[in-house]
């Protein structure tokens, strides 16, 4: 037990489809919110507090609305697909602070069926106007990154290949995964490059979805039936370009993970689990490596030899076939990142990727891109009787 | 090989950039510079976000640089779909510096890290330019 006492999550749910034409987005949100709810063994009437992003309408306004809440306390920061691991952060920290006992985190969209984020838009923010007229896919600002990790430690395409092979290994065990096939790394660099290096198969799916978690005090929990999850630590941090410094090679998890790991008590060899992001699989080499699982420029060879590769590697990743293969609902993998971390915490993933006697789990999120500017985001979990 | 043949779509300019966008209609790219601690600001605003200052003055790039990483887009959407492969880099300048930009005026299969590049426009056809970079001719 730490000194502040310890939050939890105690229910989490993942909206089983990966295609939704016949929904709209607060559907969506409906549907993924009484799934945790009723997974923590609760009612709607419990919450007390809710999260969102800033794309499920007027802020967090409209969805307490629709879902007919009525809130003491409510939070919709905004980091892009890492927003999710921020609002169970702030959930801990609301609840810490006896603002609230009883807080639902929600996160839905339509990314497939709305065929939404091919390229670079201008969007008002300051720096719009100096990247999005030279055609920077989301994908090449990745590959800029890949690119330099490449040219500084010698990474390979090869092992970025690893990456997503592992996840496919995960995925064949997820009948709901939209990617259930396993391939080989011969079959990713065979895939069509899409900007350089990155083929398509180092990309993640894009699908519709969502889910949700429910974040409550020590004492509500002790009340609930169903096994919880506790909050060890957590860390968020903005890494940006730094008045034109921009380093391609590191990301907000070299912030992030000392400080998440500091909080917890526990080093990165105590890790039994992690949920790493995994938009594209470059993500996952700099995270790792910033997260100090490897020495900085190590991560394309630390995923050799099925590092990643569940139950057994050093370094169980997405169980449940990640972004890379299973879902990344709305362009935005961060809840899916924390919904399969519970699940390993619970004993509940899969029996073929479960990680043995698992205690300790990390999950992190990046929102943004590691090519520009990122919103980091890191949540170290334990086994409610670890 | 100045001419690129790649879309110039023109920027949204505010009165925080419209200096800068209007030099580049005259083919000069402009770096704020900091009057109290003589950074150069990128990307280019009104204030130093390395001390704080918002006493900042226009100052003229040499328009050289070297290419600290780059891609080759095979696939894209948009005003770009139909000119793949190009190339996308940030070009790092002498004056400081890595800027998101295009390396044009070259084969892309031939680019490469710490290339040597110059500075060339693409008129957007609104009173602005596009700033992108041509690898400098080995002799």
């Amino acid at each position: 037990m730490t000194a502040r006492g310890l939050v939890s999550i105690a229910g989490a749910y993942e909206h089983p489809r990966r295609v939704i034409p016949d929904r709209s987005v607060p559907q969506i949100h409906a549907e993924v919110a009484l799934g945790a709810i009723a997974d923590a063994g609760l009612s709607l009437s419990d919450v007390d507090a809710y999260f969102c992003d800033s794309t499920a309408g007027f802020g967090p306004v409209s969805m307490v609305e629709y879902l007919g809440l009525h809130p003491r306390y409510i939070d919709s920061t905004e980091t892009g697909g890492s927003s999710y691991l921020v609002h169970v952060a702030h959930a801990a920290a609301a609840i810490e602070a006896g603002r609230c006992d009883i807080a639902l985190v929600t996160m839905a969209g339509l990314a497939r069926t709305r065929g939404e984020a091919p390229i670079a838009k201008p969007t008002g923010s300051p720096e719009s106007a100096f990247e999005t007229l030279w055609g920077m896919l989301p994908v090449t600002a990745y590959a800029l990154a890949a690119q330099r990790h490449m040219f500084e430690f010698g990474t390979t395409s090869a092992q970025l290949a690893e990456v997503k092979v592992a996840a496919s290994l995960h995925a064949q065990h997820n009948p709901l995964a939209f990617l259930p096939q396993p391939v080989t790394v011969e079959e990713v660099l065979a895939s069509p490059v899409i900007s350089s290096p990155l083929h398509r198969l180092d990309c993640c799916v894009i699908t519709d979805g969502g889910g949700a978690v429910v974040v409550v005090r020590p004492e509500v929990a002790r009340d609930l039936d169903r096994r919880t999850v506790t909050i060890l630590g957590r860390a968020e941090a903005v890494k940006h370009t730094n008045n034109g410094r921009i380093n391609l090679t590191s990301t907000g998890a070299a912030t992030t993970g000392p400080l998440a790991f500091e909080e917890a008590g526990v080093q990165p060899e105590d890790v039994d689990y992690a949920s790493i992001y995994d938009s594209f699989t470059i993500t996952v080499i700099e995270t790792i490596e910033d997260l100090g699982f490897c020495e900085k420029g190590t991560g394309g060879r630390f995923v050799l030899d099925g590092a990643l590769v569940a139950p057994h590697g050093r370094l169980p990743f997405n169980t449940d076939g990640g972004g890379l293969c299973n879902n990344h609902p709305s362009n935005r993998g961060g809840m899916t990142k924390i919904i399969e971390a519970v699940r390993q915490l619970r004993g509940e993933a899969h029996a073929a990727v479960q990680v043995p006697d698992c205690e300790i789990a990390l999950a992190h999120g990046t929102g943004g891109s590691i090519g520009t500017r990122m919103g980091s985001a890191t949540l170290i979990l334990g086994r409610e009787d670890a | 090989m100045t001419e690129s043949l790649l879309p110039a779509p023109a920027p949204e300019q505010n009165p925080e950039t419209e200096g800068f966008w209007r030099a580049t209609a005259e083919g000069r790219l402009l770096l704020p510079r900091c009057d109290n601690c003589g950074v150069a600001i990128w990307y280019p605003r009104q204030l130093c976000p390395d001390c704080g200052s918002t006493s900042v003055a226009w100052t003229e790039a040499s328009g050289l640089g070297s290419i600290y990483s780059f891609s080759v887009v095979h696939r894209s959407a948009g005003s770009y779909q139909s000119v793949v492969p190009y190339v996308v880099a940030y070009v790092e300048l002498p004056e400081g510096p890595r800027v998101l930009t295009n390396i044009v005026g070259c084969d892309p299969d031939r680019v490469y890290i710490g290339q040597a590049v110059r500075l060339v426009f693409s008129d957007t056809g609104h009173l602005s330019a596009l700033y992108r970079f041509e690898p400098v001719e080995e002799e």
